[in-house]
């Protein structure tokens, strides 16, 4: 693990504002709690008449999709559309790299299209580093999924959908199971669980699905789902990521789904009032029982309308804070002479 | 340069007479009341009891409509915009405590627009600091100041209301 600094000195203003949203790692206690009661806000407006507000208006944002995506980038595009920003979705592997485009060339070329932000998914852990590391001081770039390394929008969103059914994270047992191994949503959610003081993080998988010394992430590891889920207030159930599974790290799925399948008879370790969660999408019978996603504590589809919310935060916070490090104006109208108690 | 306090219930008073004095001029019979968070918000809700309006009370949170965004942030708690009832074609009261730069209300009326085209738009706030950097004025306003630079008001609320003129420290 990279130092703090190391994290802020990319993403952050010398005030402590976001200007790139690239990892959880890093970032305070409070950031965190800011981007969610933002989030809040804008799960009231996405359920009101008018979706849409100009806070983003005349601004470009470019959808950046090196690896197939449907969720993340719809709700990302969404996301932007109701910010009133114009979008750009560039499916990049069926694009200019297939012609032998490096990264940094397609980058420049969209830069010179003068773009303001850029929503990046990418194989390669570090592939958003990269880019924002690279692109103009006034471009944002938000991480949308790297490699094995981070999904942020996705932990930010699960956080938020925690805090509405559960409120404070300083009691909560949480247990995340399956393919961590491969789970870039793993690794964000255990830092941003620990970030927001959550009482215990489990991670429940068989052996050949966890990394090495995940321990020394601050979490408690089981191997039985019986043992794991006994007494958690929240399940997060991951994808089995067969597409990036090179060795035989399984049996069968069948064999999987008897162990660690999230079934009605195993959901009864965990408490009465626990939710469980997926960040989609979901494989029926395999890692979870339709019953259970389908059920009363299944709250897949809650995560599904919080994730516009939350990258619509995300979104607006990092297009502020470049904007407050690339200006020096600051006359406001409550700021100078009015104020309401 | 003014000092010390107003008093505000008498304001309100004042503002209500007013009010009802314009309604009558302008023929409004049936007018949607809305006021903007949050010291107009207590005004609407008191000018809306005193003159027994029919139509329910509406709520607007500008913030996401503010032409400031890139040079202030965001506010992290914006609370929701509340139009109870279609504001289409009909004749709308907005309410805000002060005005100066004019800058809320337009921000205000945008957001409005964004939900219909309203027959017409009055205009009530308590105060009037002047100052303006657009062309907007107000139709009622309960009293128009000049405050020094150093100086600036709070209105504390909703029971009672409460108008204090400060230095800034």
């Amino acid at each position: 693990m990279l130092p703090k600094e190391y994290y802020d000195a990319i993403q952050l203003t010398p005030e402590g504002q976001l200007k790139h949203f690239l990892t959880i790692e890093g970032l305070s206690p409070l950031l965190l709690t800011e981007i969610l009661d933002t989030a809040d806000s804008f799960v009231d407006m996405n359920a009101q008449q008018v979706k849409k507000v100009p806070l983003l208006r005349g601004k470009t944002v470019a959808n950046l999709f090196f690896e197939a995506s449907t969720r993340t980038l719809s709700t990302f595009e969404l996301a932007a559309k109701r910010l009133s920003a114009d979008v750009l979705n560039l499916n990049i592997s069926t694009s200019s790299t297939s012609k032998g485009e490096t990264l940094k060339d397609t980058l420049m070329t969209l830069q010179a299209m003068h773009c303001d932000m850029f929503v990046v998914r990418h194989s390669a852990s570090g592939a958003a580093h990269f880019i924002a590391q690279h692109v103009t001081p006034d471009v944002a770039v938000i991480n949308a999924g790297d490699g094995r390394h981070a999904h942020p929008t996705q932990a930010m969103l699960d956080m938020l959908t925690i805090r509405q059914h559960k409120g404070d994270f300083k009691n909560l047992k949480v247990a995340i199971v399956g393919d961590i191994l491969h789970s870039r949503v793993a690794r964000s959610e255990i830092h941003a669980l620990r970030i927001l003081g959550a009482n215990e993080i489990r991670v429940i998988a068989p052996a050949t699905l966890l990394p090495k010394h995940i321990e020394s992430l601050g979490v408690k590891v089981f191997t039985e789902m019986s043992r794991g889920l006994r007494d958690v207030d929240v399940v997060i159930m991951l994808r089995l990521q067969r597409e990036r599974m090179q060795t035989a790290l399984l049996p069968s799925e069948s064999e999987f789904y008897s162990l660690y399948g999230l079934t009605e008879n195993k959901l009864a370790y965990a408490k009465p009032d626990a939710i469980v969660m997926h960040p989609g999408p979901i494989n029926r019978g395999v890692e979870i029982e339709s019953r259970v996603a389908d059920g009363p504590r299944s709250v897949i589809l809650n995560q599904v309308t919080n994730g516009i919310a939350v990258r619509m935060a995300v979104m607006s916070m990092a297009m502020s804070g470049q904007q407050l490090n690339t200006q020096s104006s600051s006359f406001t109208e409550s700021s100078a002479r009015t104020e309401s108690l | 340069m003014v000092s010390g306090h107003l008093n505000a219930e008498n304001l309100l008073e004042s503002v209500t007479q007013e009010l009802r004095v314009q309604m009558m001029h302008r023929d409004l019979t049936d007018p949607i009341m809305i006021g903007i968070r949050t010291g107009g918000v207590w005004l609407a809700e008191r000018l809306h009891t005193a003159l027994n309006l029919n139509s329910p009370l509406g709520v607007l949170d500008i913030s996401f409509y503010r032409d400031d965004f890139s040079q202030s942030g965001l506010n992290p708690k914006v609370q929701p915009t509340q139009l109870p009832c279609p504001t289409e074609g009909r004749d709308l009261i907005l309410v805000d405590d002060v005005i100066m730069s004019g800058r809320t209300i337009r921000a205000a009326m945008n957001e409005l627009f964004d939900y219909g085209r309203p027959a017409s738009i009055l205009l009530v706030t308590l105060i009037d600091l002047q100052h303006r950097h657009l062309p907007i004025q107000p139709d009622v306003v309960g009293e128009r100041l000049t405050l020094g630079e150093d100086q600036q008001i709070k209105l504390s609320g909703p029971f009672p209301l409460a108008l204090e003129i400060r230095n800034r420290s």
